[in-house]
């Protein structure tokens, strides 16, 4: 007697209920998650401990008591004030011209097929997974080759360049799922292309093209290597913080690290709530 | 006219960032290259001689070095890999609802500077600091043990710094599966471990590939993490790159050193590439 | 007969054709173009004229039409100036002029390396005066152009006020670009309560009771000139078969285990944070750390011998305001300043005179304070006898680039390796 080995029937519907998946299901897992979580933590919570630290000047390496005082004396360090400022200029520079340059390379890699996508591609494959050591360098030795000085403009340049790849990935995913038949629908109704990408289709990637854009603002302000070979003397808020940390780095950095951490968390927290609940409007 | 118009849309569209990436990505690769070959000093000028025994005299003098890294990429890249695969999973299958929050959790601590997280770890692992000094008054190491300057603390570093570029293309590939699948497995009778092995892992590669790519090149190229946390015996490529840059201006030594790292690089992701088969290189490449 | 005999038309035509397509003859122009353009990719130097000694007119082809604009920025290293400033305090009551005061140069290597490209495109680098060290990039400055000539009209108080030796260094004969800060030696420090024994020998760096608690500078001549001491070879005299056997010396630190890394600036740090207990050092940041932390640390200048440097105060040739920085540079050889600046940072003064000043302060001053002032109006590392020169060696020196980049490639790898 053949036996054929048939596929058992997949089961569509239980007729027992599923058990629900509690929050700490996966037992040894969970525990192990967590454990990281909190590894990744470790250093986040001695930065912000240490701009409560009561010590004198620069040697913030032993806890001395617990002071707010460093919140109030934020500029005592006037390079350091404005190494901050040009970081967040540099990086508000960045975020939207690589926005704007990003946006138009991501609409077009998602909405169209045209000769010249493939090698388009690879190249910003090729800035995304480049390391920043080998982008740094040769931007060095083209500003040297062509006698150009190094400082905020060169940098600015640099950061725009690594920037742009990944708001065009951004852009790209969210312009592949667009449903083509608003626009369509806008072109019947007698809208230009022009009218029709700026009236309707870029409000719906509008939330893509933000995030392109913060990530783009994250990524600038928290750089570092590029901007060690093409900064000169000038000094962006990281650039300050690896110069000094060999003096000794003052509370005052901790400070500052802790708010643009809380701030930039807060900011995550509320676009995140407010996609969830934007996409459960959506339904 | 419309027709046409349609047509030049997407060259008009990547025009100016096409233009941007051409000119500081792709033209800086060929000056760097340019450079790499020729001779001279910082100060009377460098003229191209198609000097080819610079990249000799690169290899031989840091040889040690760029062995070094390629090992210290691999084991951070591996650790990596085993660290946040159990991680990924667990958002994946159990993590509910609170999916990205769990992720959010993951990713909040790279809100604070890179270059500040990495000087927090040094000062906790600091000779005196609060993980030696108890230790040390406890007896349990000797009074000279450091571990600042081990391959272990540049190692670690690696690994902390890159663990999310690894656990995310895991969870995204991971979270892809459709469950039924998994259950599928189970109604042939698999156990768990044989339904991991056999179902979700060669699943989850994909994701694993696309992991190695964003970890395996940086960390390899890493100079911040051994200059930091490392010593004389754990100093990495991109340490001697940065220096013949940024500290002997010795720019056509630094350009080759840089084109040989390149190379390596290179060499490793393709063989990784091939072992694994051609289409993922493709498939993540189009993602 | 059919026509098969005949070879077929299109291995004639292949015969025949043109063996190049259009497709090849781009690619190759495409690869001599690429070609071309590699070899366009030239770096301008800024040196190719022998810019030793600059021309009799650079001077007042720098200097005429230059303003007085109320401010200055100076570069210096750490630890060479009071953190309170009282001497630019003076300087700005006395003139209006504001100064900035940066301490932004902590190697002299990754200086040059930073203001390179924005001294060579003409950009100014954000100072107008700036502290170099003699040696290898302060010829390169120079040498390139980057600095801006003296004019000695504008620098009464230090030509009435420095030693001659300042005035005839090799290094910088007829003060044409720089005039000197501070000179320092480069000697051994140690921290006491760890090390028991007294310290007085280079040897001691190579001990391997200390293993893996001794710091080594990470300059390269810093490096070369302990090296060459401790094979008991003066650097003036060294020739290329010496810096091999240097080297082979320094590397001994690192195969042995016995040094912890090598420092910029920063091994005063490390000393303090015990991370080393005995490390190359250099001779006023001891003192200034003992008082500033109430720290312990001794420094010793070694038997075998130490070397000897001079920083000096440029002027960068983009610097936006030049006439006010030459002011400064000035008033700090006013006899008094002078003093009272060695006074803080404990590093060998250029005005014999303060020695005078520092023991009239001692007088003037009574209890702990005047010990001290005494002390230092005594004191070697402040104003050296002619023994102690006997004992001190410059960096080594270089007749052509070739040679120098040859000692850079011998001692370069034990610092990068």
């Amino acid at each position: 007697m053949t036996q054929t080995l048939q596929r058992p029937m997949p089961v569509a519907e239980r007729s027992v209920p599923k058990p629900r998946r509690r929050i700490t299901g996966g037992g040894l897992l969970s525990v192990y998650t967590w454990l990281i979580m909190a590894w990744l933590m470790v250093p986040i919570l001695v930065m912000i401990a240490f701009g409560f630290n009561d010590t004198k000047g620069r040697f913030n390496q032993r806890w001395q008591g617990f002071t707010f005082k460093w919140y109030g004396r934020l500029n005592e360090y006037p390079e350091l004030t404005r190494a901050l400022l040009l970081s967040l200029g540099i990086a508000v520079v960045s975020a939207i011209v690589s926005g704007a340059l990003g946006t138009g390379i991501g609409y077009a890699l998602g909405r169209y097929r045209f000769k010249g996508s493939n090698t388009l591609n690879g190249i910003m494959f090729s800035t995304i997974s480049s390391p920043e050591l080998i982008m740094g360098a040769s931007l060095l030795t083209l500003f040297v080759s062509l006698n150009v000085g190094t400082g905020p403009a060169t940098i600015t340049i640099a950061h725009i360049m690594f920037s742009i790849s990944f708001v065009a990935t951004v852009v790209r995913a969210r312009v592949i799922t667009l449903d083509k038949s608003i626009e369509e629908a806008a072109a019947d109704l007698g809208a230009t292309p022009w009218t029709t990408f700026w009236k309707v289709t870029f409000p719906i990637i509008l939330p893509a093209v933000f995030s392109g854009v913060l990530l783009a603002f994250a990524l600038s302000i928290d750089d570092f290597v590029v901007t060690n070979f093409t900064a000169g003397t000038y000094e962006t808020f990281p650039l300050w913080i690896w110069g000094s940390s060999r003096m000794g780095l003052p509370p005052q950095v901790n400070v500052m690290g802790t708010l643009i951490f809380a701030i930039g968390a807060v900011f995550a927290i509320i676009t995140g709530i407010r996609g969830r609940r934007g996409s459960r409007r959506a339904g | 006219m419309n027709r046409v118009k349609r047509q030049l849309a997407p060259y008009l569209l990547i025009l100016p960032g096409s233009l941007w990436l051409l000119l500081f990505f792709v033209v800086p690769m060929f000056t760097m290259l340019s450079l790499s070959l020729q001779e001279g000093d910082v100060v009377n000028g460098y003229r191209f001689t198609f000097h080819w025994q610079t990249y000799v005299d690169a290899m031989e003098d840091y040889r040690t070095q760029l062995i070094r890294s390629l090992i210290y990429g691999l084991i951070a890249t591996v650790v990596l890999i085993v660290l946040a695969f159990p991680a990924a999973y667990w958002i994946a299958f159990y993590g509910g609802r609170r999916k990205s929050t769990y992720l959010f959790l993951l990713l909040l601590p790279f809100f604070v500077s890179f270059v500040l997280r990495t000087i927090s770890w040094k000062q906790i692992l600091a000779d005196q600091g609060p993980v030696l000094s108890p230790l040390r008054d406890a007896g349990l190491v000797p009074d000279a043990f450091h571990l600042l300057g081990s391959p272990a603390a540049v190692i670690g570093g690696l690994v902390y710094n890159f663990l999310p570029f690894m656990v995310l293309p895991i969870y995204v590939a991971l979270e892809r599966i459709d469950p039924r699948v998994v259950e599928a497995a189970r109604d042939l009778y698999a156990n768990p471990a044989l339904a991991f092995r056999k179902v979700v892992f060669p699943l989850a590669l994909p994701g694993v590939f696309a992991g190695v790519l964003m970890t395996f090149v940086p960390t390899t190229a890493d100079y911040v993490n051994s200059e930091v946390l490392g010593g004389p015996e754990t100093t990495m490529i991109g340490q001697v790159i940065q220096k013949q840059y940024l500290v002997n201006s010795d720019y056509p030594t630094a350009s080759a050193l840089s084109f040989v790292l390149i190379a390596v690089l290179l060499i490793g992701v393709f063989a990784y590439a091939r072992a694994l088969g051609t289409e993922d290189v493709m498939k993540v490449a189009a993602r | 007969m059919s026509a098969s005999h005949l070879p077929d038309p299109s291995v004639i035509r292949g015969l025949t054709q043109r063996r190049l397509g259009r497709r090849d003859a781009l690619r190759m122009s495409g690869l001599s173009a690429l070609g071309m353009a590699l070899a366009a990719c030239g770096v301008q130097g800024q040196g190719a004229k022998p810019a030793a000694s600059a021309a009799p007119d650079a001077v007042a082809k720098f200097w005429t039409g230059k303003t007085k604009n109320g401010h200055v920025d100076f570069a210096n290293w750490p630890l060479y100036m009071d953190p309170k400033k009282p001497e630019l305090k003076k300087f700005t009551a006395e003139t209006g002029i504001t100064v900035n005061y940066q301490e932004v140069i902590q190697e002299m290597g990754p200086w040059f390396a930073k203001v390179q490209p924005q001294l060579a495109a003409g950009q100014p680098i954000g100072y107008d005066l700036m502290v170099i060290t003699n040696g290898i990039q302060f010829s390169q400055f120079r040498d390139s152009g980057f600095l801006a000539p003296m004019d000695h009209a504008k620098l009464p108080n230090f030509t009435k006020n420095a030693a001659e030796a300042y005035k005839k260094t090799a290094y910088d004969p007829d003060n044409q670009f720089s005039i000197p800060w501070a000179s320092g030696i480069t000697g051994i420090a140690y921290n006491p309560d760890k090390i028991k024994r007294p310290i007085t020998k280079l040897a001691d760096l190579w001990d391997e009771a200390f293993k893996g608690k001794i710091g080594m500078l990470s300059d390269t001549q810093e490096l070369a000139n302990f090296g060459l001491l401790a094979n008991g070879v003066k650097p003036a005299d060294s020739t290329a078969d010496d810096w091999e056997k240097a080297a082979e010396k320094l590397k001994e630190q690192k195969t042995k285990k016995i040094v912890r890394n090598y420092y910029d600036q920063s091994y005063i740090d490390a000393l303090g944070r015990g991370e080393v207990w005995i490390a190359q050092a250099w001779s006023g940041d001891i003192f200034q750390k003992n008082v500033s932390e109430g720290s312990n640390l001794k420094f010793v200048i070694p038997e075998e011998g130490a070397t000897m440097w001079t920083d000096n105060m440029c002027i960068p040739i983009t610097a936006k305001n030049p006439l006010d920085a030459i002011m400064l540079m000035d008033f700090l050889y006013q006899v008094p300043i002078s003093a009272s600046l060695a006074e803080y940072i404990n590093y060998v003064c250029p005005v014999p005179a303060a020695q005078e000043q520092i023991r009239k302060d001692a007088a003037a001053a009574s209890g702990e304070d005047k010990d001290y002032l005494e002390s230092l109006a005594d004191s070697p590392l402040l104003f050296p006898t002619e023994t102690d020169y006997a004992k001190l060696h410059y960096y080594v020196t270089f007749a052509t680039p070739s040679e120098q980049q040859e000692f850079q490639k011998t001692f370069e790898p034990i610092v990068l390796g």
